[in-house]
């Protein structure tokens, strides 16, 4: 049997993405959905709610942190701050 | 950036301004609330590890800048260990606690109190819930945070073995120990264990509807009949010390402590709390009329602090090894409910498996 965690992730209102807020045990995906409303939304904290097993969640490891996300940091031309802009330039 | 901080705080998913207005423990509140910006703008700043930095130096820088352990990264085995203690004992005081008030639901004197009464009760159970996703992190499953329960070999927050006997002690449990508890919390707020800093994050949001319910149920009875009143004092007699031996023994005493406080999982010892605590119920005793039952509760100009008697600590201990009023019947209770539960477990997981299975093809006879 797979487990029944699952990971629980809550849509506080329109026009915000939803934020993991922790997780709820279940036997199915209804009372895990459930569960979940009646742990982490009491007082109206959220217009949506996600719960994914955690066993389906496939996550980068922070051993790999350096080689995984390092090819950002060499490319800081990917950022603003980068390029010079001439003094004076309106809506630049 | 006041926006980008509003949206940023709403995204969290606790609306703490909407629900709790921002003035009662307004001390508090503010803490628990800076206690989430300092997260958000430490989580902003960059760290700049050495090359090939050993696992334990990476997690030092860490937790030295004030920065967030979080599940998967590297962790001394000792600090994943004082953890999961802490957070399961912590965990199960939430879902202990729910007996001593329950007692009292069906007991409410109002439609009002009962249904106070009844989310009182249901937001303990959702704080144990949280805490125990926080220790699962950690890589301790939740069957097993349960039987070192129900086995007795994880304690919980010797407060809860002491009985609630009238109507006035559910209003000194909210005054006294929710309030007790919230000076405990706020700080931990800071711990530098992601999930369990978060999860405090919302607890204590929730915690200071609890108190200020307890103050209102001390306040009426306390301008009632002369009969409601010796209640309401009553309780306050009784709650007083073992609330203030929630803050653990003496620092001279403490064994965790010096750890916990390097690996910022602890802020403040034990005696700072408990100093903290007494000076805030002073003037809150003074607005209800009630005495602290201290004859020798009195203001040191010196120190800027009131002087108090300590709380009994042969007797913390005592209950803590399992032998206070009402130790044995906290635990059968647990386990008898837990017992009771089973069916329902089974009935749900019955119901997933047959659910999952494909429909069975049925050779009929002709």
């Amino acid at each position: 049997m797979t487990s029944d965690l699952w990971e629980v992730f809550v849509r506080p209102r329109r026009g915000l993405s939803h934020s993991h807020v922790g997780s709820v045990h279940a036997p199915d995906a209804t009372v895990a959905l459930r569960n979940a409303r009646d742990v982490y939304t009491r007082r109206q904290e959220g217009v949506s709610i996600w719960v994914v097993q955690t066993d389906a969640i496939v996550a980068s490891s922070p051993d790999e942190k350096d080689a995984f996300f390092d090819p950002a940091a060499d490319k800081i031309y990917r950022y603003p701050t980068f390029y010079e802009v001439p003094e004076g330039v309106p809506h630049l | 950036m006041e926006l980008l901080h509003l949206v940023a705080s709403d995204v969290r998913g606790c609306n703490t301004r909407r629900v709790y207005g921002n003035d009662f423990s307004g001390a508090l509140l503010d803490e628990v609330e800076a206690a989430e910006r300092d997260l958000r703008d430490a989580a902003g700043r960059t760290l700049d590890p050495a090359d090939g930095q050993a696992l334990q130096e990476y997690f030092d820088t860490v937790v030295v800048a004030d920065q967030k352990i979080e599940p998967r990264d590297w962790m001394p085995e000792a600090y994943r260990k004082t953890l999961i203690r802490q957070i399961a004992q912590h965990a199960h005081s939430e879902i202990i606690g729910m007996q001593p008030e329950s007692n009292w639901i069906s007991r409410a004197p109002t439609l009002k109190r009962k249904a106070i009464l009844l989310a009182k009760v249901q937001d303990e159970a959702g704080h144990g819930l949280y805490l125990y996703a926080a220790a699962e992190t950690l890589g301790i499953t939740r069957d097993e945070l349960v039987s070192l329960l129900l086995s007795g070999r994880q304690k919980y927050s010797s407060i809860f073995n002491y009985p609630t006997l009238t109507w006035a002690d559910v209003g000194a449990i909210g005054w006294l120990v929710d309030g007790a508890a919230i000076v405990n919390q706020v700080p931990l707020c800071r711990c530098s264990y992601g999930p369990y800093a978060r999860a405090m994050i919302r607890i204590c949001k929730e915690e200071s509807f609890h108190q200020r319910q307890g103050y209102e149920i001390l306040h009426t009875l306390a301008r009632g009949t002369p009969g409601q009143r010796r209640m309401a004092q009553d309780a306050v007699d009784r709650w007083w010390y073992p609330s203030l031996a929630m803050f653990g023994p003496p620092d001279s005493e403490s064994t965790h402590s010096e750890q916990s406080m390097a690996w910022k999982i602890k802020r403040f010892s034990n005696d700072d709390l408990r100093q903290k605590f007494v000076d805030m119920c002073v003037g809150q005793a003074e607005v209800l009329g009630l005495t602290i039952p201290d004859p020798d509760l009195r203001w040191n100009h010196e120190r800027e602090a009131y002087d108090y008697t300590q709380p009994d600590y042969d007797e913390l201990m005592r209950v803590i090894k399992g032998d206070g009023p009402c130790n044995r019947q906290r635990m059968a209770h647990r386990r008898r409910a837990h017992e009771e539960g089973t069916w329902v477990r089974e009935a749900a997981a019955a119901y997933a498996a047959k659910r999952r299975a494909p429909a069975p093809t049925v050779a009929v006879a002709s």
